[in-house]
């Protein structure tokens, strides 16, 4: 880290003093930003000039065939990868290029990786305390003490997840559907503003993807949530807006209906370029 | 429910709750003072009567025991497979090696009140700046921890940082001790060269040949190895262990999740060589030299064997493989030197193919078989309460 | 027949005294005039007689001279016979003839008369065997002959030698001879001597100069200094080439060396600790060879290339049977596996061996050295060792691009699960790929033979360097392998001058340490999405 990293760092060394609500900037109505985001990886165009805008508190799903640039798109977002041109901002006063994972992370934005990636030898109390917003720097995670208020808060998502009975298993034993729940616990408890969810429903049965569509649909109003998934009927019963994305941009936006008739996208979807396999 | 009660404690007094620390310590505390009552009160040429040299080989495995604990904790709960552990263990040492080269005074061979012999041979005539102050116990005592913990935190800010892990972390950690070995040994660098710090005469004033002297190193490294056990434990137990533990699992996660996840790496990286610092510290007074075979590759990675073999990820594993397999070098090389590297090059794959879970493992496995047993009894009861 | 071969000579010596067919031979000889003119009482005439032999280019000059000047080369007072004496002890001195050479028995020493010089002439007779390889019709012999005339040239010399440099045709021969005049007219003070001298790199032509520059006439201190100065600059070039040789040479051994590793590295993602001992075993296969083979060594190692290849390509094989493919997708414990059967491996040796090191004898033609220049010749086996690494690493690279087994092997480490799924055979490829690059460690020690002491430490020595190459290189990568080894060993050669080898070597480390951090994934990294697993 260099100087300047480490003199701006100063004024969080108080960090009691810092407010506790998250500072991000929706007076403006939007809590994400991009805007003609390209990113390449050896000449290739995994984002193509992307413009999309999230409104806060806002349930977005994002569709598009396999390789349209959806996991690139997250990745950018929370800062794993860095894009070749274009600018990122969360709310009016946060620019997410010039920020590491950590950073964004503590900003309020949760992500929901793919494969379900739980802390396979921690119970799963403590991947949901591990979640928790809190001071995260090393003395204060060394000397952190657990008190009723976090148990509670730790117990209310438990009881939001259906978990409860497993607390004190380890999460490594749990079904992929308790997996994929688990960590949108963890989501929860980070209090995010903005919460990315990569494909939630893979490999669900019935009964827990509904389980799963009446989560995200109860987050949605506090949280912005952004959803990317494969399976439409799951959309479909979430969705009030939906993106679709081709060739790393925008196809098409708007209600389920509309983007469903709309013609470019009947034909990505079923037209026989899409050379990749789902 | 008893992890959320103890987690309300004070992080450092949360291992005295767990059972398995109490064991560990009553267990410890237990050879100690056996090991005492059998030198002091039991009469020479008893059977039962423990030698100087023996307690004197206990103390160097006990110091043995502390490095391995070390690598545990980094190994075990961080996932950082370091072959380099035996850097710091031999940094520590020297620091202790320096302090007691300064104690002979006027004695050595050359009779210099200042300049150790190796010094006065090499036709030196005054201390290098870095031997300053090593003639005063506390500031050497100091450096056993500062030295070794200062490399650890250079090589750990440059390595964590790029985030270099996985086989590369263990690859240039084991050039670092490498380098560091070609480095001792050169006679410019001040440390003896080749033949590294010996002939050492007292510590604290207690003349190290004495019988009384060894006792009390032995007790001393005893006491460490209890108060790093304690140490490491409260850190594993407290909530920075289960970060630790999400970043030796899911790295990429922990750090989603707000941690800074090369700062957690660094701290208990620098807390871990601090360790290795001490035990070698203890080692080298109860051996009587230091030089820079210590800093060898394979030294290092012999470590990593004794962790692997006790059982990684519990501490009194890293422990019990330590004292099992120098106590089976030390049987081995007595009656049949040849065939040690035989079992220990077997050893390594027998471990690592057999029992990836070492020792501690298995000892767990029995441990959950039984209670599945009771639990199988115990369940008709609960089903008609 | 000892009685036939005593009594020979003596028959043939009767002959001659007769006037017999040899005799006759002798007046047609071309050296019988020479050596006539010799024989007078004017010292003045035999200088000249002198010269006249010197130029004839007869191939019996020397000899001649040698004798002449040892005064031994006598006439028999009555048949009036050139004999060189042998031995002058005694009152018989056992004599050969001067123009045949071939023995001619014993002669009274009152019989003969001794062709006498003064010591004018002696000095005259010394320059002048100087000057006799000069007309030979060897060239090399010609050059070897002006070379070691640098600094010998005398007075009396320096009109024959002005003879000698306008009739020679070999430019280089003709250089190495206006040197030689040109040190002696320095040596007079001749300013303009010093342009002969330029560029030359002898050691006498540089001490000359750098008398000449302390000289009292600043004209030709200057000169001279400024010669230096050039001459100074083409050793620096030649040390910076011998720097490169060597540093070539090393890195060459380390892309030998681990390049098996890229490959079990790369494409396996497996850290084998006993790549060093595979190493090991390559290089006592050539040893083992040349015990099988007595007295041809050449044949032997010939041979020990496909064998220390099969060699330690078996034994990979049973590493990874009997290990690694237990330890799949734990790198970590893979790593402390394999170091237990370096252990073992190393012991063994010792045991079955010996612990001491084994001597392997390089054939001849692997021994001596190409001389490029004056300052500069490059020893041959390191040579070889860098073009049979350059072989190997373009027999891999084949390999890889062009075989069956190549396009498998990418296709692995790309996507282990996808190429499982189109059917190639994973577990096969690992078996193969792990051969492959033992094999290619057996070849490394096959090399290694013949520049290192062969011993049960061997594989040890080099197993943090190859592993250094690997990660600098970039996993995964044949070319990064191979520009990483070639400069590191450049980079190692530039600093031991320096600060010696271990210092060098602990900076070369240091520096990859420091570098890892900076470029993680190496020179040449991996890119997309395959590299993000």
């Amino acid at each position: 880290m260099s100087l300047i990293d480490s003199l701006k760092d100063r004024d969080r060394v108080f960090d009691f003093m810092a407010p506790q609500a998250s500072p991000v900037d929706v007076r403006h109505g939007p809590i994400l930003y991009m805007e003609d985001v390209t990113v390449s990886f050896d000449g290739f165009k995994a984002i193509n000039n992307l413009n999309l805008t999230i409104d806060d508190g806002e349930l977005r799903c994002i569709i598009g065939p396999n390789g349209a640039g959806k996991t690139t798109m997250m990745d950018i977002i929370t800062g794993k990868t860095q894009p070749t041109q274009g600018s990122v901002w969360f709310g009016s006063r946060h620019n997410l290029l010039t920020m590491n994972e950590p950073e964004i992370a503590s900003l309020g934005i949760g992500r929901k990786f793919q494969k379900p990636t739980v802390f396979e030898a921690l119970s799963v109390f403590h991947n949901l305390e591990l979640a928790m917003a809190a001071d995260k720097r090393i003395l204060p995670t060394l000397t952190a003490r657990m008190t009723g208020e976090i148990r509670d808060r730790i117990e209310e998502v438990l009881e939001t997840i259906g978990l409860t009975a497993l607390r004190h298993q380890p999460a490594g034993i749990l079904s992929h559907g308790q997996k994929q729940w688990l960590e949108i616990g963890m989501l929860l408890m980070q209090r995010p503003r903005l919460l990315l969810v990569d494909e939630p429903v893979a490999g669900m049965t019935e009964q827990e993807m509904e389980r799963t569509a009446e989560l995200l649909t109860g987050l949605a109003g506090q949280q912005s949530v952004v959803v990317v998934e494969h399976d439409m009927g799951f959309v479909r019963s979430i969705a009030r807006q939906v993106t679709v994305l081709h060739q790393g941009s925008v196809l098409a936006e708007g209600t389920m209906d509309e983007v469903s008739s709309d013609p470019s996208v009947v034909e990505v979807y079923l037209g026989a370029d899409d050379g990749e396999a789902a | 429910m008893q992890s959320v009660d103890s987690s309300q404690r004070f992080w450092l007094t949360r291992p005295f709750r767990e059972r398995a620390t109490q064991l560990f310590l009553g267990v410890l505390f237990a050879a100690l003072l056996l090991v005492t009552v059998l030198h002091l009160a039991v009469p020479q040429g008893h059977p039962l009567h423990v030698t100087a040299y023996t307690v004197n080989l206990f103390g160097k495995y006990l110091s043995y025991a502390l490095l391995a604990v070390s690598v545990d904790l980094v190994w075990g709960y961080l996932g950082i497979l370091s072959l380099g552990h035996g850097a710091f263990f031999a940094i520590g040492g020297y620091a202790m090696g320096m302090y007691l080269m300064r104690q002979i005074g006027d004695r050595g061979t050359y009779g210099d009140p200042v300049l150790p012999d190796f010094m006065v041979f090499l036709n030196w005539d005054s201390l290098p700046w870095y031997w300053l102050g090593f003639d005063m116990a506390w500031f050497a005592f100091v450096m056993v921890l500062v030295a070794p913990g200062l490399l650890a935190l250079v090589f750990g800010f440059l390595a964590f940082r790029s985030r270099v892990t996985g086989v590369y972390l263990s690859i240039i950690t084991q050039a670092l001790t490498f380098a560091l070995m070609l480095a001792f040994f050169r006679n410019e660098m001040g440390f003896g060269g080749n033949n590294g710090l010996t002939d050492f005469r007292e510590l604290l004033g207690f003349d190290l040949r004495t019988d009384a002297t060894r006792l009390g190193l032995f007790l001393a490294t005893g006491v460490a190895l209890a108060l790093g056990y304690i140490l490491c434990r409260a850190i594993v137990t407290s909530k920075l262990g289960r970060v630790s533990v999400a970043t030796r699992d899911a790295e990429a996660r922990t750090r989603f999740l707000g941690y800074r996840v090369e700062r957690f790496q660094l701290f208990v990286f620098v807390v871990s060589a601090m360790l290795a610092g001490l035990a070698g510290a203890l080692y080298v007074p109860q051996v009587g030299i230091i030089n820079p075979s210590e800093f060898s590759p394979i030294f290092s990675i012999e470590i990593v064997l004794w962790v692997a073999l006790g059982g990684r990820a519990t501490l009194y594993g890293a422990v019990i493989g330590a004292l099992l397999v120098n106590y089976a070098k030390t049987v081995f090389t007595g009656i049949m030197p040849d065939a040690w590297l035989f079992a220990l090059g077997a050893l390594f794959v027998f471990v690592t193919v057999f029992l990836p879970k070492g020792v501690a493992g298995l000892l767990a496995h029995r441990k959950r078989k039984t209670q599945e047993q009771k639990n199988q009894a115990r369940k008709p009861q609960e089903a008609t309460t | 027949m000892r009685m036939l071969s005593r009594f020979l000579p003596g028959l043939l010596c009767l002959c001659l005294l007769f006037g017999l067919p040899q005799a006759v031979q002798a007046q047609d000889d071309p050296g019988q005039p020479l050596l006539e003119a010799l024989d007078t009482s004017s010292y003045a005439d035999k200088a000249e007689a002198i010269e006249v032999i010197i130029e004839s280019g007869d191939e019996r000059s020397r000899r001649w001279l040698e004798a002449l000047l040892n005064g031994k080369l006598q006439r028999h007072k009555d048949n009036q016979r050139f004999v060189i004496v042998l031995e002058n002890r005694g009152r018989h001195w056992p004599v050969a003839d001067a123009l045949s050479f071939e023995e001619a028995g014993e002669m009274s020493r009152r019989e003969l008369d001794r062709i006498g010089i003064n010591n004018a002439l002696r000095g005259t007779l010394q320059n002048a065997l100087s000057l006799l390889d000069l007309y030979v019709d060897d060239a090399d012999q010609r050059r070897d002959a002006a070379r070691d005339l640098l600094g010998n040239v005398d007075a009396s010399m320096v009109e024959p030698l002005k003879a000698v440099i306008e009739n020679e045709e070999n430019a280089e021969v003709r250089r190495l001879l206006s040197q030689a005049l040109a040190i002696y007219r320095l040596d007079q003070g001749d300013v303009e001597a010093i342009a002969d001298l330029e560029g030359s790199l002898n050691q006498q032509v540089r001490s000359v100069l750098n008398s000449a520059a302390r000289s009292d006439d600043p004209v030709l201190a200057d000169a001279a200094s400024a010669a230096l100065a050039g001459i100074e600059q083409k050793l620096k070039l030649n040390q910076g080439l011998e720097t490169l040789y060597f540093g070539l040479s090393l890195g060459s051994v380390l892309v030998l060396a681990a390049i098996g590793l890229a490959i079990t590295f790369g494409v396996m993602g497996v850290i084998n600790m006993a790549h060093g001992e595979l190493i090991m075993l390559g290089a006592y296969t050539t040893w083992g060879m040349q015990q099988l083979l007595p007295g041809q060594p050449g044949l032997a190692l010939v041979l020990s290339i496909p064998a220390g290849f099969l060699v330690a390509a078996l034994a990979g094989i049973a590493i990874e049977r009997g290990v690694i493919q237990f330890l799949k997708g734990r790198p970590l414990e893979t790593l402390l596996a394999t170091f237990g059967v370096s252990l073992i491996l190393q012991q063994l040796v010792r045991t079955v061996i010996s612990p001491q090191n084994r001597t392997v004898v390089s054939p001849e033609w692997l021994s001596g050295s190409v001389m490029i220049n004056e300052g500069l010749s490059l020893t041959l086996n390191r040579l070889y060792v860098l073009g049979f690494a350059l072989l190997v690493f373009a027999g891999l690279m084949l390999v890889m691009r062009k075989t069956r087994l190549g396009l498998e092997v990418r296709a692995v480490t790309q996507n282990r699960a996808m190429a499982r799924s189109m059917g190639i055979r994973a577990t096969r490829v690992d078996i193969m790929t792990f051969a492959l690059g033992s094999g290619v460690a057996g070849l490394a020690g096959v090399a290694l033979s013949q520049l290192t002491n062969v011993g049960p430490n061997l594989g040890q020595n080099y197993i943090i360097d190859s592993f250094m190459v690997v990660v600098f290189g970039g996993v995964g990568n044949l070319w990064g392998t191979l520009v990483a080894g070639l400069s590191l060993g450049v980079i190692n050669q530039v600093l031991e001058p320096w600060v010696g080898a271990v210092l060098a070597k602990i900076i070369v480390l240091v520096f990859i340490i420091l570098f890892i951090q900076k470029r993680p994934k190496g020179l040449f990294p991996q890119k997309g999405r395959a590299a993000e697993g």
